[in-house]
């Protein structure tokens, strides 16, 4: 009996088992302090089996000791690893936010349930991440899903509901297809192991079924990870819901439904010639345009804050779409190195908004005007997060814009590169939004005597504001475990 | 096609023909009705026709269930039936909340219709509603 043995499998049981304790203790302290604990042993545990990955390879950890694929099988690789880092890091940050952040939100009597909403919702995206059975990832993926429509029903605002209702509804469509593409996925492999679908859908004949299964996960999961025509449930869920999750739910959910998107193409299509016979390639490269310009120009004329950031975020996941277009080792590794900046910035930038609605009562931009003055921290993290929304050198957005830049002239295409420098002016006229209202007008009046927020708000969102130009200096780190993930995927060993 | 091959094509694929159907039944509810509570159902019932997807392929004709012993040769898939109860626990799951969903925007709107509710937050820069 070996602890380090079982770090898979306690990386997903600890805040399971987080969720339903909050709920017998009743008390928010209480709940905040098991759900905190859980989220630190949660990010520790990704952080030793990342350490592990790197220095001994892939890890497979069967449940119950039933060997894969009869089993199902937890596998942690280079890219699994670092999302596992990625999404509970981003948790263990969100959550000290969270205590101050709901008392103003979420009536007290309630409050512990937020936390054991936000215990599943981690839960299941580190199920995701971490499972190597195709059944299992949409279990997990209605576990973080069903958990997200409640704590962004809990938003103040009554829209908060029916944000909640089109996004369970959207949601579970998205789900569904999910479903139905493992389905004939399994129904042409008998199988239900990543690893071992990828092994015999070589060997399937009719390619039909196969070509099916692609198209009902593609649009299943584009749904999730809102893909420009498919975004419709984000813009409100993001602006309605309570700003810690809004924070957790812009750098984690998205996220993780592109690593399930880069795991069904390359760890169980890519050794399948399916990708022949469709314009995969194109597809991604026309939806990904459309949305890096179509939502940036829909986020310059957004009077609330959190709308223009919210659809600032369909945006960028544009550009982390379009890294998948190139097919290339170099396109991969902007796609996953873009996925994890993005998320810092984004959940950054949700923390600091709400930091501005508690002082302000509000963060529409006729609201918060003059707040440079006011609260100059909070701004400043703001502009700094805008600019790396912007790919500002010395951000961490820089880092991801110039490796996609990269991928595009390995592949001669000099139009593509004025495109993405084109859709990032884009972004400096929404981040000039911000600064206008910010520092060039006048503070109202009956928001004169407002002051920054708690500490304990600030400073974790300051956590991120710094890892933000951290990784914009140092992206050994980012980059470096990117361009190793993308190297696997591409190569397809070692699994 | 030949009008034989034609039924034998409809007969070989009679399962997949119904659970299309369904499933094409609730997307379309789904998306054309206004009503919460409608749309919920079309939902159901789109996640009840993949239901039928995963089972149908599952049974052999005259199989039995999975229990070893000489009298039986033929086996029924079970594997299918155990991930569609997981299914299931997650649609009831998903429609419970999704009605739940409904019961508190008809206290904060007075309406189930989605027409209504949209109307009644369409002013522009309304103040926020706090319930």
């Amino acid at each position: 009996m070996n602890l380090a043995q079982h770090l898979p499998a306690l990386q997903v049981v600890v805040p399971l088992l987080a969720a339903p304790l909050t709920v017998l203790l009743r008390r928010r302290t209480l709940a905040f302090a098991v759900v905190l604990a859980a989220s630190w042993i949660a990010f520790a545990i990704a952080v030793l089996l990342w350490l592990k990955v790197d220095n001994s390879g892939t890890i497979s950890y069967a449940i119950g000791s039933w060997p894969p694929p009869w089993g199902i099988e937890y596998r942690v690789d280079r890219l699994s690893a670092f999302m596992l880092v990625l999404v509970s890091g981003l948790a263990a940050v969100v959550l000290p936010y969270s205590r101050s952040s709901i008392e103003n939100e979420i009536p007290a009597r309630q409050q512990y349930l937020f936390y054991t909403m936000f215990a599943l919702c981690l839960t299941g995206l580190l199920g995701i991440t971490i499972t190597g059975d195709a059944f299992n990832i949409f279990v997990f993926l209605e576990i973080s899903s069903l958990s997200s429509y409640v704590l962004i029903a809990l938003g103040r605002d009554r829209r908060a509901l029916l944000a909640s209702y089109q996004y369970l509804i959207m949601g579970t469509i998205g789900a569904t297809f999910i479903v139905i593409g493992v389905g004939l996925l399994y129904l042409m492999t008998g199988s239900l192991n990543l690893a071992d679908i990828a092994g015999r859908l070589s060997t399937v004949q009719s390619v039909r079924p196969v070509l099916a299964a692609l198209a009902f996960l593609t649009v299943g999961i584009s749904l999730k990870l809102a893909l420009f025509p498919l975004h419709q449930w984000l813009p409100n869920a993001y602006t309605y819901a309570p700003s810690a999750v809004s924070a957790f739910l812009a750098g984690s959910a998205t996220k993780v439904a592109v690593y399930v998107l880069l795991r069904f193409y390359f760890s169980v299509f890519g050794a399948s010639q399916v990708f022949d016979q469709l314009p995969m390639q194109e597809m991604m490269l026309l939806l990904a345009l459309a949305g890096m310009f179509a939502a940036s120009t829909v986020a310059i004329f957004q009077t609330n804050l959190k709308r223009l950031f919210a659809y600032s975020s369909v945006a960028q996941i544009g550009y982390i779409i379009l890294g998948l277009y190139f097919g290339t080792v170099t396109g991969l590794t902007a796609t996953i190195v873009h996925l994890a900046n993005h998320a810092i910035t984004k959940a950054a930038i949700f923390m600091l908004l709400g930091c501005v609605a508690i002082s302000f009562g509000g963060v529409s931009l006729a609201r918060i005007q003059g707040i440079g003055k006011q609260m100059p921290l909070t701004s400043l993290g703001l502009v700094v997060c805008g600019l790396s929304l912007i790919g500002v050198p010395g951000t961490a957005g820089f880092i991801s814009k110039w490796v996609l830049i990269q991928a595009a002239l390995e592949h001669g295409q000099w139009w593509l590169v004025f495109l993405i420098l084109l859709s990032s002016l884009l972004a400096v006229a929404y981040v000039w939004r911000f600064v206008e209202a910010a520092y060039l007008r006048e503070p109202r009046t009956d928001c004169a005597d407002t002051s920054e927020a708690r500490w304990s708000m600030l400073f974790p969102a300051a956590l991120l504001v710094v890892a933000t130009i951290y990784f914009g200096f140092d992206s050994s780190l980012t980059l470096g475990s990117a361009s190793q993930a993308a190297s696997m995927l591409i190569s397809g060993t070692p699994r | 096609m030949t009008s034989t091959g034609f039924w034998t094509t409809l007969g070989g694929h009679f399962t997949y023909f119904i659970a299309v159907f369904l499933m094409m039944a609730g997307l379309f509810i789904v998306i054309a009705r206004g009503n919460l509570i409608k749309k919920l159902v079309g939902l159901s019932i789109f996640q009840t026709s993949v239901y039928l997807l995963y089972i149908a392929p599952g049974k052999l004709v005259g199989g039995t269930a999975p229990i070893l012993s000489d009298a039986f040769s033929v086996y029924s898939n079970p594997l299918p039936h155990v991930l569609i109860l997981t299914a299931i626990v997650v649609g009831v799951a998903t429609l419970a909340l999704g009605l739940a969903l409904v019961v508190r925007i008809r206290e904060a709107y007075g309406s189930i219709e989605e027409d209504d509710i949209l109307k009644s937050d369409a002013a522009p820069e309304s103040p926020s509603q706090e319930r």
